[in-house]
């Protein structure tokens, strides 16, 4: 990809800066700082990789707006039932397939990591991320980030973002 | 001495009258659980395949289970839909691995055998055998006849563009097995408009599969575990309601009518979940559009024995497959659908309302979890029995919710069925 080297060094730095960033706070439970991550008009999915693929609009999760997003984090905080558990993503190095006009089209492998009091850790969300990102008060954003995942069966539940 | 109860106690009895104790381990023992498989998935039962909207075209197939055993929904030439096991008639291989697709025929890899998409052998390698200087080495005995060596086919019902099957052809017609009135509810959301599907959603719930049936025919908990519901009056124990059941009573309807929601009244009273000063920030996930076919109801759960529950949670419409592996655990496969006649608007409010609901649903995803952790419960002493006695004793349909009686059925139902 020939917009990668387009890419300037900083822009690089940032876009590292900013996936290290956003996998901190969600391994972190920092839920309301997950939500600065995203402009006001964005879209936040999670959908399996059949859907994605084979047409379907349907998501396990769409959040269409930085509204939605605090209406999620208001849900884990106060109104989800669930085990509580811990995440930890690993994310894989970015690829970038566009750079243009102040956009940045992205996109990284991760790997989610569950571990339940007194139980063994196991893989349990793999996938990708397919990131649109701009830059907004200097800090780049997510316009919209879709975790497209492959793993087949959840198991059980997603309570927190990926 | 004597008090404290054994907790592995054989045989397993069920000691009480009636179905309102449930013991432990009818969840937990494996023999019970194979007994379930062979009597209510495998005989005697209608249970979900799919819809028709998954297979528009000839050639179309859906590969999905029924219990444990995997088979395949096809739409063949004549635009009829099979389903057969998928297991080859000749070394018994389970051909088909791609969950959908389109094929002229069904063919099994191993040694090439071919079967129509309804099921019928056409034609196998080397039948006649394979000329070799002269002479006809090996090919099938004369007697073997392809007819005697099609793919086990089962007895199809649709309607209303939904698939039913099942492997028992002795089995009542599809309409007598709902019954009236679980029918008539059935036809209310299934009318005839073609389905269109948004998309699937797959989780494993570490549970008995009975927990998820019991789990909607339980109105008691949603009003208590679901924030969402009580608050915003979607669904809670003073809204209009009835509860009803087919004659046999393994069949339900929960028919529930949207309240007003919010402010404190006596079934909110000491409701921990209940935020009076709650509310959503997005107003998209509860704009709720009242439909003409709805007829009044703004909720209606329905669960048809053993397979499958039919959403209709306002706007948002799904099937959810319940397919079982093992005692302790079940795959639930959500599968969204819209009709049509739905405008744009109509299809994004029903996908941003499926926000509520499957394994990251602000509603659902605590069923989940609540299902995970009875089963916990039920291994770490099968000998004690959970209590489903709210509204009394009696399977009885109702016009009110704060009952049980919906459990109570399915258990009546469950113990002549299993003899137990």
């Amino acid at each position: 990809m020939d917009m990668a080297t387009a890419t300037n060094g900083q822009t690089v730095i940032d876009l590292l800066r900013l996936y290290g960033d956003y996998a901190a706070a969600v391994d972190s439970a920092q839920w309301d700082k997950w939500v600065e991550f995203f402009v006001d008009d964005c879209e936040y999915k999670i959908q399996p990789r059949e859907n994605f693929e084979r047409g379907f609009p349907l998501s396990t999760l769409a959040l269409l707006s930085k509204n939605m997003l605090k209406d999620r984090v208001y849900g884990i905080h106060e109104t989800l039932y669930h085990d509580p558990y811990y995440q930890r993503h690993v994310v894989g190095m970015p690829v970038i397939r566009e750079d243009k006009d102040g956009v940045i089209i992205a996109e990284a492998n991760y790997a989610v990591f569950r571990t339940k009091l007194s139980g063994e850790s196991t893989v349990f969300n793999v996938g990708r991320y397919l990131d649109k990102i701009r830059r907004e008060d200097g800090k780049l954003k997510f316009v919209s980030r879709l975790c497209i995942y492959d793993t087949e069966m959840i198991p059980n539940s997603i309570i927190y973002p990926i | 001495m004597g008090q404290t109860p054994e907790v592995f106690k054989q045989p397993h009895v069920w000691e009480t009258e009636g179905s309102s104790r449930i013991p432990f381990w009818a969840y937990t023992d494996e023999a019970i659980y194979k007994k379930e498989l062979d009597r209510l998935f495998y005989k005697g039962h209608w249970s979900y395949i799919g819809l028709e909207a998954e297979v528009p075209n000839p050639g179309d197939f859906k590969r999905t289970v029924i219990g444990e055993r995997s088979v395949v929904m096809t739409r063949d030439m004549d635009g009829a839909i099979n389903v057969v096991e998928n297991v080859c008639a000749h070394r018994g291989m389970q051909f088909c691995r791609e969950r959908h697709g389109n094929k002229k025929e069904l063919v099994c890899p191993y040694h090439q055998w071919n079967y129509s998409l309804k099921g019928d052998l056409q034609g196998v390698p080397f039948r006649r055998g394979v000329k070799q200087d002269g002479k006809v080495n090996g090919g099938m005995p004369k007697e073997f006849k392809t007819e005697d060596h099609g793919l086990n086919k089962l007895k199809v019902a649709t309607r209303g563009g939904v698939v039913f099957a099942s492997f028992d052809h002795e089995v009542e017609p599809f309409e007598d097995y709902l019954g009236p009135t679980i029918l008539g509810y059935f036809d209310r959301l299934f009318n005839g408009r073609k389905l269109t599907i948004l998309g699937y959603n797959r989780q494993r719930i570490p549970g008995n599969w009975k927990l998820m049936q019991e789990n909607i025919k339980d109105p008691y908990h949603p009003g208590l575990l679901h924030t969402w519901f009580v608050t915003y009056g979607l669904w809670r124990a003073d809204n209009k309601s009835e509860l009803k059941m087919d004659e046999h009573f393994r069949h339900a309807a929960m028919i529930s009518t949207r309240g007003t929601g919010g402010k404190k009244e006596e079934v909110t009273q000491g409701v921990t979940s209940f935020k009076e000063n709650m509310e959503v920030l997005d107003k998209r996930l509860i704009d709720i559009v009242p439909e003409a076919w709805w007829n009044g109801p703004t909720a209606l759960m329905m669960t048809i024995f053993p397979s499958v529950i039919f959403q209709q949670q306002v706007n948002s419409v799904s099937t959810r497959h319940i397919q079982p592996n093992g005692h302790g655990s079940f795959d639930f496969v959500w599968t969204h659908f819209g009709f049509e006649d739905d405008t744009p608007e109509m299809t994004q409010r029903r996908l941003i309302q499926a926000n509520l609901f499957g394994p990251a649903g602000f509603v659902s995803a605590d069923d989940g979890e609540v299902i995970e952790l009875s089963q916990f419960g039920f291994e770490q002493k099968p000998s004690h029995r959970a209590v489903a006695e709210l509204g009394g004793y009696e399977c009885e349909n109702t016009d009110h919710m704060v009952t049980e009686t919906l459990i109570r059925g399915m258990y009546n139902y469950w113990r002549k069925v299993m003899e137990v």
